[in-house]
């Protein structure tokens, strides 16, 4: 399996938004390596003609009626926002 | 050089399910902002979602009435990315096992036939709703947040700009007859991106697309698309290369406009959803929902065609939306003449729902009123022209055919006494229109009609007119 390259690293932090230093970006890359390198003992495994496993819990079909519950107000849904204006969440501009 | 137009086309449709598709929270267009949300929408740690089994129905339903095989196995899977409209910052959708593929509807384009293929329909929940302000910040309403959506994804076998108008019709035209969904662009609960790329005709490869967005109409798509045709055009008769972009129509000039290039594909590190066990559609299941699909327009067409006998072209008007579809049904339901409910229904009907900019829905003129005035017609009881009158009563204020006709005393003079009495009289006030018709001038015996019309407020029996009208002229 290709080890995992600091390049790599720092372009998922940039992806998910994380500011990480140079330092740290070192960091990671070895320890994300280490947990592909423990990982790497599942190759052993034969999978021929196994289906890929899709979820965790052998459960299907978990489903509710189409019944609309009120829940909160909108006064409680506003209430941990940092920044709010007319019943809205306020948030910086970011053009798409 | 000559070059080839290919377009695919993306379109999603909002179900009109009563709540969301992972929460209980109500789905409705119109509340206030922030009113139909829950922690389950607003992603709050802890929370987990619950599928709601009519959005299956109602995704399974639409992907049938395209023509799509339905999955047996099905899962949700997450699309991870950064933007304020979702607060999880990832949305609930499919991924590798859609619930729908390999569909296909018809479109006619200049009398020509053609399928066009859908690769895929998939189920998702709706982001939020972002409105950007002027002063660096925006507003967002998570009401749409966790919305029941489907994606319906084209084949690139469009051709042409007026090819990807009549297939959003059509899809349009289909979903809207499933009912399970309002299709309404203005509403926002049907929204479309188109690509677009050019390639010298013969070549197999594809050109370089651009992307599409903010068309707010299909009228908008086709004429984006007729845009970026030509900008391609002249992109490539210069000999250099089309970029890959997302552009952005302006309506206002018609133009399209570059908004992103697009460097590197995108990453949405899709992963199966763990807060979902996968779903399994029984055949048993499948079966249910198709015996739910109601006749869907290409059916009703053939049948207005081949049963009731309606020439092609008004079959294809009335089952141009649901809503006119369903009029003329409940109209012929009472037994009357098809081809004239058809006629007042392409023609006053319709223009009055154009002249007004009204949906037929909001008009006071029911099936029942326009069945009955038909009849009123068919047994001489008011005249075609004295019709129109009672039309104009009904379709803004509604009622009864009968009474307005009674009330107003609309109806047409039959009565051969009475007629004779006012053409006696028409006639010594023209005694030179009778020395002209007896003089073979056969105009004089329209303007001699037109008198008794005028005399008789146009409620004389045409017909009658006529032939006493010749009785009198010829005893003078």
């Amino acid at each position: 399996m290709s080890k995992v390259t600091e390049e790599k690293v720092r372009q998922y932090a940039e992806m998910l938004r994380l500011a990480i230093t140079d330092e740290e970006a070192t960091r990671y890359t070895e320890h994300l390596n280490a947990m592909v390198d423990y990982v790497q003992v599942l190759d052993e495994v034969d999978t021929d003609g196994v289906e890929p496993m899709v979820h965790g819990i052998d459960l299907q079909n978990v489903l509710r009626k189409d019944e609309p519950k009120k829940w909160i107000t909108q006064e409680e849904a506003l209430k941990n926002a940092p920044d709010k204006k007319d019943g809205h969440f306020r948030v910086p501009a970011i053009m798409d | 050089m000559n070059f080839e137009t290919i377009i695919g086309i993306e379109v999603h449709v909002e179900l009109k399910t009563n709540s969301k598709i992972f929460s209980p929270s109500p789905n409705e267009f119109g509340a206030e902002p922030n009113a139909n949300v829950n922690p389950i929408d607003l992603g709050y740690p802890g929370t987990l979602p619950v599928l709601n089994e009519e959005a299956v129905n109602y995704g399974m339903k639409a992907a049938m009435a395209l023509n799509c095989d339905i999955a047996t196995h099905t899962k949700f899977d997450r699309k991870n990315y950064f933007y304020p409209d979702n607060p999880k910052a990832y949305q609930i959708s499919q991924f590798d096992q859609p619930i729908g593929e390999n569909g296909w509807i018809e479109v006619e384009v200049g009398g020509k036939k053609k399928k066009i293929r859908i690769n895929r329909v998939h189920l998702e929940e709706d982001a939020g709703k972002l409105t950007h302000g002027e002063d660096g910040y925006s507003l967002v309403d998570f009401n749409r947040q966790g919305a029941p959506l489907i994606e319906i994804v084209s084949e690139a076998d469009i051709r042409s700009p007026e090819e990807a108008y009549a297939y959003l019709e059509k899809l349009k035209n289909i979903i809207q007859f499933t009912g399970v969904s309002d299709v309404k662009m203005q509403e926002g609960s049907l929204r479309c991106d188109a690509n677009i790329s050019l390639r010298p005709r013969g070549q197999e490869k594809f050109g370089t697309k651009a992307e599409l967005k903010n068309l707010n109409s299909f009228a908008h798509v086709q004429k984006g698309l007729e845009f970026e045709e030509k900008r391609q055009e002249k992109i490539l008769l210069a000999g250099e290369e089309v970029q890959h972009e997302t552009r952005r129509f302006d309506e206002k000039t018609g133009e399209t406009l570059l908004m992103r290039v697009k460097e590197d594909a995108e990453d949405y590190r899709y992963f199966p959803e763990p807060d979902l066990p996968p779903l399994y559609i029984s055949d048993e299941w499948k079966e249910r929902v198709r015996n739910s699909i109601p006749e869907l327009p290409d059916e009703r067409r053939k049948r207005y065609v081949e049963e009731l006998g309606l020439p092609e072209y008004d079959a294809g008007v009335l089952t141009g939306t649901k809503e006119m579809s369903d009029f003329f049904e409940a109209t012929i339901q009472q037994d009357v003449d098809v081809k004239q409910a058809s006629n007042w229904l392409m023609g006053e009907i319709s223009g009055y729902m154009n002249k007004h900019q009204k949906e037929l829905p909001e008009l006071a003129i029911t099936p029942e009123a326009l069945g009955k005035m038909i009849k009123l017609i068919a047994d001489g009881t008011i005249s075609s022209k004295i019709a129109k009158k009672v039309f104009a009563e009904l379709v803004e204020k509604g009622g009864d055919p009968e009474k307005i006709v009674k009330d107003k005393g609309l109806a047409q003079i039959s009565d051969e006494g009475q007629l004779t009495e006012i053409i006696t009289k028409v006639l010594d006030e023209n005694e030179q229109s009778i020395i002209d018709f007896k003089d073979g001038k056969k105009r004089a015996l329209g303007f001699l009609v037109g008198q008794v019309m005028k005399a008789t407020k146009g409620q004389a029996n045409p017909p009658m007119v006529n032939k006493i009208l010749v009785q009198e002229i010829n005893k003078r």
